[in-house]
């Protein structure tokens, strides 16, 4: 018999980033905001101290910021035909757990997408026609604009000190930025950081070819910063222990070290950790939510929060799952294509092209999460895709990020892979390689889908989240259009030696790492018919609750999520400010 | 004194004179001139002896085992020199050879190769089974059990379970090759407080300088020019 609490304005499930802005912006409102986080609380001191911290094995091999699947995984399949299995450890993705999230052992690579990902139904009807999109691929426009999203991009940027080099500021192009990127109502609150050798090299050559290089975008600090909202942060060391490591010098911006510290400044905050969601609880009528009821995992009890709103702010795959246990909105069908949850689920496909210079030492252990140099030339809708036949597009980056041994032994092709041959080439060629990814886009496509699964269970006896998923034609010829631009410009750098052209183009495995960067699921849109949440990230169905995160993307594009996750959160926020608390129901007609 | 004589000053002040005899090998090494070599066995603190989770058979298979992917060179003593084989025994014996943050509930399937990791058992009983088979192989085809075998023999025994090519009872050779080969490179690059990488080998080997990392300044001042420093790990360091 789960116990009743005392009610609360708001409860927000998850404190990662969106949860932590949504924390922040309506604990100032006023409002009662509870934040339930199933994981543990951890601080810069004692957490993340040095020398525990810089532990490979612990944080990056064993996984221990990430979600624990022993209670909690899902299954999958690369299509209905198969049965889909347990993911049984981490691999290709790796959700946080704990407050912060994936905002504590993210590298900070932050960027906007580009004005043509946010209305690309649209973008690609008009330069090539409705016929262009091939049969089953679900193009979707977003139902905000870029430039309505705009404030709230740059007030994420502000918040977590972004370092970068503006390339447009209110339609004026800036030397050194990216051409290619939307307008920005001002510059970025921090200088970019400093380049490593191969960015200079990099860059050098894309310069060369004719393609506009810039600094990546970095939640990695270029200088101390003090926040808008009075949070202090460091200045990066280029440590080369940013992905899969919190920051012991508070240099990458954070949850834990910027908007959840400001929310906990209002007394009409509280946070409730080792709180383990379970289901969000509907009113009879299924119209509006009456809180959730979550389990202490420290003592197995259970409890009901009542709440007038409730926010899903888990991570993206999270909050879908949520969706499905509670019954809320119908769950996609991929016969019919109708029904909207766990509909749009999108990843990316990413590729590497690896140098070797015989006379050159770039030194990776001096990096930084979102040290690099990108082109943007091949993304979005940056260049004709028409002469191509495929949508979408990938950032193509050099990236200094570190250099940490169990993980990062480059070797030249043929190298042998043990014996006193591997470890002589180990020796050589770790100093003297620097590797050109691309990270591209994926659209949403009629098979790919999120779904309960109906053999396995959770610690919870919940069923858990099934996946069914696999990269398409579209995608496949991005990525070998892409990964050609790589490797050119690679060759110009004028390496010793190449890796061959590798391009994404076989089946999805969940076993390698590729990316953390899940989307799709809950997607906004015009129409209840298509889409699970509006504009305002409302569900369609229960109007009381608001889904958060890149859930909410209809597609993924060829950049980190984080930016556009941020600025949707913020987005969110003020909606329910200024929209919602006045007159509490849909915001946007069904 | 040049600048980057000043800096491994900086670096090395403090460790002593042996730490420092070793930087200054490290430092001249822009080829192999190894800091650390088989006729000058490993310095720092004793290895572990003695192991939790292997028997008396499995030890020999495993530091045989090691040892042919991580032979004595002029570049570092062998794998159970420096502690590989009582690294794999420790994770074997610890939470994560129990299958800790595994997924472990039925039904079990085989899977397709995209599905990833569907075996019942856990690591160490994957271990374990895989050795037992192993041997069973070993002994079946050469008449002798692989730490027993001549190098060439053990060399195409690697490569066929590197390949998947061995049929062996309960377990896919390649499952047992890619699990063996993870704990041994982690073994030899972790950080020592898990008993491998002794005295830091195979940090050495490559140059990566440990847990000390304040590089704000160094990526300008050795943009392009190699960084030595002794390497420090978390034992130094606390």
């Amino acid at each position: 018999m789960a116990t009743r609490l005392k009610p609360v304005d708001v409860v927000i499930v998850g404190m990662g980033w969106t949860g932590g802005i949504l924390a922040k912006e309506l604990s100032d409102a006023g409002l009662t905001v509870l934040g339930l986080e199933r994981g543990v609380n951890r601080t810069t001191e004692p957490d993340f101290s040095v020398p525990m911290i810089r532990d490979e094995l612990r944080y990056a091999v064993r996984h221990e910021l990430y979600m624990d699947v022993s209670r909690d995984t899902l299954t999958f399949r690369n299509a209905a035909r198969e049965t889909a299995l347990p993911m049984r450890r981490l691999g290709s993705f790796l959700p946080g757990e704990g407050v912060g999230g994936a905002g504590l052992h993210w590298n900070g690579q932050t960027y906007r997408f580009s004005p043509s990902d946010h209305s690309l139904r649209t973008r690609v009807k008009e330069r090539y026609g409705a016929a262009f999109a091939p049969e089953g691929m679900q193009l979707a426009d977003w139902p905000m604009t870029y430039d309505e999203l705009e404030p709230y991009y740059d007030k994420f940027e502000y918040m977590a000190g972004i370092s970068g080099q503006a390339g447009n500021i209110r339609g004026e192009t800036i030397e050194g930025g990216n051409p290619f990127e939307g307008p920005r109502s001002r510059g970025y609150p921090n200088p970019p950081l400093k380049a490593s050798l191969s960015g200079v090299m990099y860059e050098a050559a894309a310069r060369e070819l004719g393609y506009h290089p810039f600094p990546r975008p970095a939640a990695n600090m270029s200088r101390a910063y003090v926040n808008p909202d009075g949070m202090s942060l460091g200045e990066c060391q280029y440590c080369g222990h940013c992905e899969n490591f919190g920051c012991e010098a508070n240099a990458k911006a954070s949850p834990h070290i910027t908007v959840i510290p400001a929310a906990q400044k209002n007394a009409n905050f509280s946070l409730r950790t080792q709180a383990w969601v379970t289901r969000v609880d509907l009113h009879p009528d299924g119209k509006r939510a009456k809180g959730v009821t979550y389990t202490d995992v420290r003592t197995g009890e259970e409890f009901e929060q009542p709440a007038d709103i409730v926010a899903l702010c888990a991570y993206g795959l999270g909050n879908v799952h949520l969706m499905l246990l509670s019954g809320i909105g119908a769950p996609y069908d991929p016969d019919t294509e109708t029904g909207v949850v766990g509909k749009g689920y999108c990843y990316q496909l990413t590729s590497t092209v690896q140098t070797f210079f015989e006379d050159r030492n770039f030194n990776p252990f001096m990096g930084a999460g979102s040290l690099g140099v990108v082109v943007d030339d091949v993304n979005g809708d940056n260049f004709d895709h028409g002469p191509h036949g495929f949508i979408g597009g990938a950032s193509i980056i050099n990236a200094t990020t570190h250099g940490r041994p169990i993980a990062y032994r480059p070797l030249p092709p043929g190298t042998p892979k043990w014996g006193s041959e591997w470890k002589a080439a180990s020796r050589h060629w770790y100093g003297r390689s620097t590797s050109i990814g691309t990270q591209g886009s994926n659209m949403a496509s009629r098979g790919n889908y999120l779904s309960l699964d109906p053999t396995y269970r959770n610690a919870f006896g919940q069923p858990l989240l099934r996946l069914t998923y696999d990269f398409t034609e579209n995608d496949f010829k991005q990525s070998a259009f892409t990964t050609k631009i790589a490797h050119d410009i690679g060759r110009a750098m004028g390496p010793t030696h190449i890796s061959p052209l590798a391009p994404k183009s076989s089946s999805y495995s969940i076993v390698p790492y590729q990316s953390t960067h899940n989307t799709g699921g809950a997607i906004t849109g015009h129409d209840p018919k298509t889409s699970a949440v509006n504009r305002y990230l409302q569900s369609w169905d229960v109007s009381n609750l608001f889904v958060v995160g890149a859930s909410a993307f209809p597609q993924n594009a060829g950049y980190n999520p984080t930016g556009a996750v941020g600025a949707l959160a913020y987005w969110t926020a003020d909606a329910i400010r200024t929209r919602y608390l006045s007159a509490p129901g849909p915001l946007v007609p069904a | 004194m040049t600048d980057e004589g000043l800096d491994r000053r900086r670096f090395l002040g403090g460790l002593g004179a042996g730490a420092a005899a070793l930087g200054a090998d490290v430092a001249e090494a822009a080829e192999p001139a190894p800091g650390v070599t088989a006729a000058s066995p490993a310095g720092g603190p004793p290895a572990l002896a003695g192991y939790q989770f292997l028997n008396p058979d499995e030890a020999a298979f495993m530091e045989a085992f090691v040892d042919h992917l991580i032979p004595a060179d002029a570049l570092s003593p062998s794998g159970t020199e420096l502690g590989v084989a009582v690294y794999v025994d420790r994770q074997l014996a610890g939470a994560w050879g129990k299958g800790a943050r595994m997924y472990l509930q039925g039904p079990w399937r085989r899977g397709t190769p995209n599905q990833g990791w569907q075996s019942p058992m856990t690591p160490a009983d994957l271990v374990r089974t895989g050795i037992a088979a192993l041997d069973a192989h070993c002994r079946r085809v050469a008449k002798l059990p692989f730490e027993r075998l001549g190098p060439d023999a053990r060399e195409d025994a690697v490569a066929a379970l590197a390949q998947g090519k061995i049929e062996l009872e309960g377990v896919a050779s390649k499952l047992l090759f890619d699990t063996l080969y993870a704990l041994a490179t982690e073994g030899l690059f972790a950080d020592p407080i898990y008993g491998g990488n002794r005295d830091k080998a195979g940090w050495r080997l490559v140059g990566f300088p440990g847990v000390i990392a304040t590089h704000a300044q160094d990526i300008e001042t050795y943009r392009g020019r190699r960084y030595d420093a002794e390497p420090m790990s978390i034992a130094d360091m606390s």
